[in-house]
């Protein structure tokens, strides 16, 4: 590291190394670390496990979105399923079979749909903003939840697109350049295959999230979260960076629509995007960690993996039903557990598992002086 | 005329749950600046704890009962989770009671079970015909008790030492503590009171059907009530309530003449849309206070 000096990590010599995409030597490891590990775990993993390790992958994009605008911009958006529900249906439609009775163009290819998904979210994240820059904090909030009512009646009506409410419609099977991902091949399985997908989506999402985080527009934002008057006042663009964190926010949002159901292959309208997906992200932002990404990718991976979890239960604490007629049973208390860790997080850990990861990191850091 | 009495009659029933939980809703702002997501719930609660006590009590007793109970969860509720919280940001706060409205949302519809419950109104479905035109018992039961409340509650804070304090705190929160307020006391009325109104929004809307879990759909419709009405006007609150019901009701009266492309049941989204509109042209709601902006 010739800007670096050896053995003081945090010493920057130039500006250009200390707003570096990885500025330390640890970020560099870990991710090395990670992407070695992420990209071997296919030959690891029972094709099951690998399912949900990709949807846990595939919903931390989508966390990513809502937190480059809630926890950088500070606009709290309770429409990100919404946004969501978007993406995939302009996935489902562009990729759909058209011969089939549901609208559909056969677009299979996978960088053809994905960004498309991802634009259409965007443009409609776009026609909230000016909302967003008429109004703030809970107003903006309620107002966000009034589009997932909106937008749950526009997907439940338009049959044509959605297949209408309990009937839905299956998703595309993506190809790469020709290349069958949704189906068993010779060498590698759907599920490795997809498994790989999502990792390199969220790999370019997640990359592409912290440098903007880090660039004039994340400074515009972080700007407009802690006091947006003032941010104004040094000449921050309010309605400019406000209507880019709704677009971006809803490109990852369509994005994550777009591949959400590609896994299962299936998609049906009802409940499906309702308020309590949009809730359900919020509470990964939280409690991942509000304002980093990789709070927001370890809290997607939480809550995914918290029903793997709470299934264990029954075994330890007999008195915990795993039918779900009785009660009290596992389903319950894995919901109760989603409110309940927001509320505890909330309280004593505000920065979620991120600020836990801080403050064991701190403590062997220092270690044995930590106190 | 007998139609579109029969249409607002429908309207003002429906549009007077909206403005009980409303009421809560603003109550709860007043005191402590933060909506609490926690009213839906809480409505829901009530209205599984008077399926269970009507069966001993009778309704009226059941309703009061219930009523109280609610109030009780809702004091719980904020000294537990909320209170904590104090001096925090108010999104955190908001969120915080998202965590604690799934928590109570799921525990009581555990408690609804398969056999859907009835909360056992006298009223039913029953119609009476007042000039010709047929009106529902239970809307004109709502009315009249939204009225008799609004008025108990209107009263409450303009007569009562609490009711004082109440308002203090919610003009000015250290002025008030500097004469001697106990703010804390006044979150935890806020809450109970919200509770309360609440709970007895549950029973109204459970009444002539029977009580689930979604129900807590129409609990949300108060939000976009609030935000018509202001966030800190109980009037506005009362009004817009009101007002949501009547348009909820003219758009579902007219339903069968939207041409198609509009979809079904758009009375359901009709407040939201409603709300969006109001919004563009007034941010602060028709009865809010303008907030006055410093760096």
């Amino acid at each position: 590291m010739s800007t670096m000096v050896r053995g003081r990590p945090l010493l920057y010599t130039s500006y250009e190394a200390e707003m570096a995409l990885l500025n330390t030597r640890t970020k560099r490891v870990w991710l090395g670390v990670l992407l070695i590990i992420g990209a071997a775990l296919p030959f690891l993993l029972t094709d099951a496990t690998l399912q949900t390790f990709a949807r846990a992958m595939i919903t931390a994009v989508g966390v990513i979105g809502l937190g480059l605008l809630t926890g950088y911009a500070g606009q709290v958006s309770l429409g990100h399923a919404f946004f969501i529900g978007l993406g995939a249906y302009t996935a489902a439609v562009l990729g759909g079979d058209p011969e089939g009775r549901r609208l559909g163009f056969g677009i299979t290819e996978l960088l053809i749909w994905l960004p498309a998904a991802g634009l259409v979210a965007a443009l409609a994240g776009l026609l909230v903003a000016p909302l967003a820059v008429r109004l703030r904090g809970l107003y903006l909030a309620i107002v966000t939840l009034g589009l997932v009512f909106v937008g749950g009646h526009i997907f439940n009506e338009w049959r044509d697109a959605t297949g209408g409410p309990g009937i839905g419609r299956s998703m595309p099977a993506p190809t790469l350049f020709g290349y069958e991902l949704g189906v068993n091949g010779e060498l590698f399985t759907r599920d490795q295959k997809l498994y790989w997908l999502m990792f390199a989506v969220l790999v370019v999402f997640a990359l592409a999230a912290r440098n903007i985080a880090r660039s004039r527009v994340g400074r515009a934002f972080t700007a407009i979260r802690d006091r947006d008057v003032a941010a104004g006042v040094m000449g921050v663009n309010l309605a400019r960076y406000k209507a880019t964190a709704f677009a971006i926010s809803s490109f990852y949002a369509g994005c994550c629509g777009a591949l959400l159901y590609v896994v299962p292959g299936f998609l049906a309208p009802n409940g499906v995007f309702n308020l309590e997906v949009s809730v359900l992200f919020i509470a990964m932002l939280l409690i991942g960690g509000v304002g980093t990404i990789s709070g927001a990718i370890l809290g997607a991976f939480f809550i995914t993996f918290l029903p793997t979890a709470t299934r264990l239960i029954p075994d330890a604490f007999p008195f915990i039903s795993a039918s779900p007629t009785e009660f009290p049973n596992v389903f319950i208390l894995e919901q109760v557990l989603y409110g309940a860790l927001v509320i505890i997080f909330l309280i004593f850990e505000p920065r979620g598992l991120f600020g836990i990861w801080l403050r064991l990191r701190n403590y062997w850091k220092t270690w044995p002086f930590s106190y | 005329m007998t139609t579109a009495i029969e249409v607002i009659s429908r309207g003002l029933g429906t549009g007077s749950i909206y403005a009980l939980i409303a009421l809560g809703f603003v109550i709860i702002y007043r005191a402590t600046r933060v909506i609490s997501f926690a009213q839906p719930a809480l409505m829901l609660a009530g209205a599984v704890l008077v399926t269970y006590l009507v069966e001993p009590l009778g309704f009226y007793a059941a309703v009061v009962a219930g009523a109280l109970g609610t109030a009780l969860l809702a004091l719980v509720a904020e000294r537990v989770a909320v209170r904590p919280m104090l001096g925090r940001p108010v999104f955190t706060i908001a969120i915080i009671t998202i965590g604690l409205d799934v928590v109570i949302r799921v525990i009581a519809i555990a408690f609804i079970g398969t056999d859907l419950p009835q909360v056992g109104d006298p009223w039913g479905l029953k119609t009476v015909n007042v000039f010709g035109a047929i009106l529902e018992q239970r809307h004109i039961a709502m009315v009249l008790t939204t009225a008799a409340l609004v008025a108990a509650l209107f009263g409450f804070l303009r007569y009562t030492r609490i009711g004082l304090a109440m308002r203090a705190a919610s003009f000015d929160q250290e002025a008030a503590m500097a004469q001697g307020v106990s703010v804390g006391a006044v979150f935890a009325v806020s809450w109970a009171i919200a509770g309360g109104l609440a709970a007895i929004g549950g029973v109204f809307a459970a009444s002539g059907t029977a009580v689930s879990g979604t129900m807590w759909l129409i609990a949300l419709v108060a939000l976009p009530v609030i935000i018509l009405g202001g966030l800190d006007s109980l009037v506005g609150a009362l009004i817009a309530g009101l007002f949501v019901g009547v348009v909820q009701s003219t758009v579902a009266h007219f339903q069968q003449y939207f041409p198609s492309w509009v979809g079904g049941n758009v009375a359901a989204i009709s407040p939201y849309v409603l709300m969006m509109v109001a919004l563009l042209v007034r941010p602060y709601g028709l009865f809010g206070t303008r907030e006055v902006e410093r760096v």
